[in-house]
């Protein structure tokens, strides 16, 4: 093995050049790349919002259910209806766990829309919003059952309601408990969405596959691709992490 | 020291990387270079090919057969070779010959400018012409003057790929596998899918849905990729095929394929 660095610096980097130029300039190349960022950063946003809604109501079902298991003081009907509820979460978290994402989504795709035309953004938003928020439904889970009962019967002494306690005493301290975890799950989400040029969408890593069929140098277009996902991974880290030195600002 | 640490860990990390690329996305057998290198001394050959395009290639039963395996078969058996198949995405199959990880790609490939600055071909073995498959119950769509406008579903680094992006207002969809952007066709979700006459035939023969169009859309030549720094194997594999078409083997093995 020689290494062509070492032996001939100028015209490695001539090289270089001429292979940046191939691969983003010519052709507008670089297009793909800047609408896949914006493909990638509109699916992962959305994604995260049907992910944290409904990973919200199907941690509530599941630790409502968890704690009043054995309450004898509940009627028949709200143990049925919970117990349907919760069965429901269950049979939801177990799917969408136990099957790949891009198998999900092409599933969506290709079984659910059979014989529509749809967005395909669309599709994707709806894949991976799903996906995600069976992870964050377990995230916010270990929070609120993080919490002690002791804070919940407080709240309920003090005259709030099951909801009310839920949503001003639990919840504020079970957030600020599972931020790190939930940070992990946007990162992983945002990095999950790489897929979907499986059903011929145009994100980010798609618009990398594009430039590399056409100038065959694998490099270049991976490693900007690469570098692109880096950076935005990296501001969100930093968000995440002043969110929660602000959310200790009140711990003592 | 700290410096050759950081600088070991760019190289490492480069080769990783394009050892991934070079084994794309659906290899059948990952291999490091050490052993590819090893192959030419043991006696075998090792083509690139994307089974996902019959009748050139395709798996019948776990096997990898086609047009482009029997010639691949039978330049081997001339040259004192035993071949070896490595299945990969289309558009790795350059790249995994530029890094030595293969001697030769048959894959219905077309000879194109853009693919000669980066390996060489054969002497053409075919040639063939891009179709455009539309629903059955198309009438808008009756040649490639009709797609402007239109949502056209290709695979990702196919000929039909790179032409089709030319088309005025067009919206190319690019599916990593030919047979994903017909199921789209059938589905209503793209207008007309252009991809290589043989497969289109052969998606359109088991489905009543879908019809290829007479007009084609583009014609061109189907070549053997070999790496750039390979004279010699180019060379002997331009006798083969001089050979086969001679013998009249090739025809043989195409009728094998093609029904008329």
């Amino acid at each position: 093995m020689y290494n062509p660095v070492l032996l001939d610096m100028a015209s490695t980097l001539q090289n270089y050049k001429e292979r940046f130029i191939l691969n983003f300039i010519s052709d507008d190349r670089w297009k793909y790349l800047v609408n896949g960022f914006f493909t990638t950063i509109k699916i992962a946003f959305f994604a995260v919002i049907i992910g944290i809604v409904l990973g919200f109501f199907v941690s509530i079902v599941r630790s409502t259910y968890e704690m009043n298991r054995n309450d004898r003081s509940k009627g028949k009907v709200y143990k049925v209806i919970m117990g349907i509820l919760n069965f429901i979460c269950r049979a939801y978290l177990s799917i969408i766990r136990g099957t790949p994402v891009v198998v999900q989504l092409l599933i969506i795709y290709f079984v659910i829309f059979q014989s529509v035309s749809i967005d395909k953004v669309l599709v994707a938003v709806i894949a991976f919003g799903v996906n995600s928020g069976a992870y964050v439904a377990e995230i916010f889970r270990s929070g609120i059952m993080s919490i002690d009962k002791g804070q919940f019967e407080a709240g309920r002494s003090l005259g709030f309601n099951y909801f009310e306690t839920m949503v001003y005493i639990i919840m504020p301290q079970a957030f600020k408990n599972v931020l790190p975890a939930l940070g992990n799950e946007l990162i992983t989400l945002l990095k999950e969405t790489s897929v979907s040029g499986y059903i011929a969408l145009e994100d980010l890593t798609k618009g990398g596959d594009i430039i590399r069929s056409r100038t065959y140098d694998p490099f270049m277009p991976l490693i900007a691709v690469a570098i692109i996902y880096w950076v935005v991974v990296v501001i969100m880290t930093f968000l995440v992490g002043k969110l929660e030195r602000r959310l200790r600002n009140s711990d003592h | 020291m700290k410096k050759f640490t950081k600088l070991l860990a760019c190289v490492l990390t480069a080769a990783v990387m394009v050892t991934a690329v070079g084994c794309g996305g659906n290899t059948e057998t990952t291999e490091n270079t050490e052993t590819t290198e090893n192959t030419e001394t043991a006696g075998e050959i090792v083509m690139a090919t994307n089974a996902e395009f019959p009748p050139y290639e395709f798996r019948e039963g776990g096997e990898i057969v086609g047009i482009d395996v029997e010639i691949a078969q039978a330049i081997a058996e001339k040259l004192g070779y035993t071949l070896k198949i490595e299945d990969m995405a289309f558009d790795s199959i350059i790249p995994a010959i530029q890094s030595g990880k293969a001697d030769m790609g048959l894959a219905g490939m077309t000879v194109t400018e853009d693919r000669l600055v980066n390996v060489n071909f054969s002497d053409s073995y075919v040639t063939a012409y891009q179709a455009i498959i539309v629903k059955a119950d198309n009438t808008d769509i009756t040649g490639p003057d009709s797609l402007t406008g239109k949502k056209i579903g290709v695979q990702l680094g196919t000929t039909g790929d790179i032409y089709s992006s030319d088309i005025e207002g067009a919206t190319v969809e690019r599916y990593s596998k030919g047979f994903e952007a017909v199921q789209a066709l059938e589905q209503g979700k793209i207008d007309a899918v252009i991809i290589d006459v043989e497969p289109a035939k052969e998606f359109a023969k088991d489905n009543a849905n879908i019809k290829v169009l007479d007009t084609p859309f583009t014609e061109e030549e189907y070549a053997i990729a070999i790496a750039k720094d390979n004279e010699e194997l180019l060379n002997s594999v331009n006798e083969v095929l001089k050979e086969l078409k001679e013998s009249g083997k090739f025809d043989e093995i195409k009728a094998k394929y093609i029904s008329e």
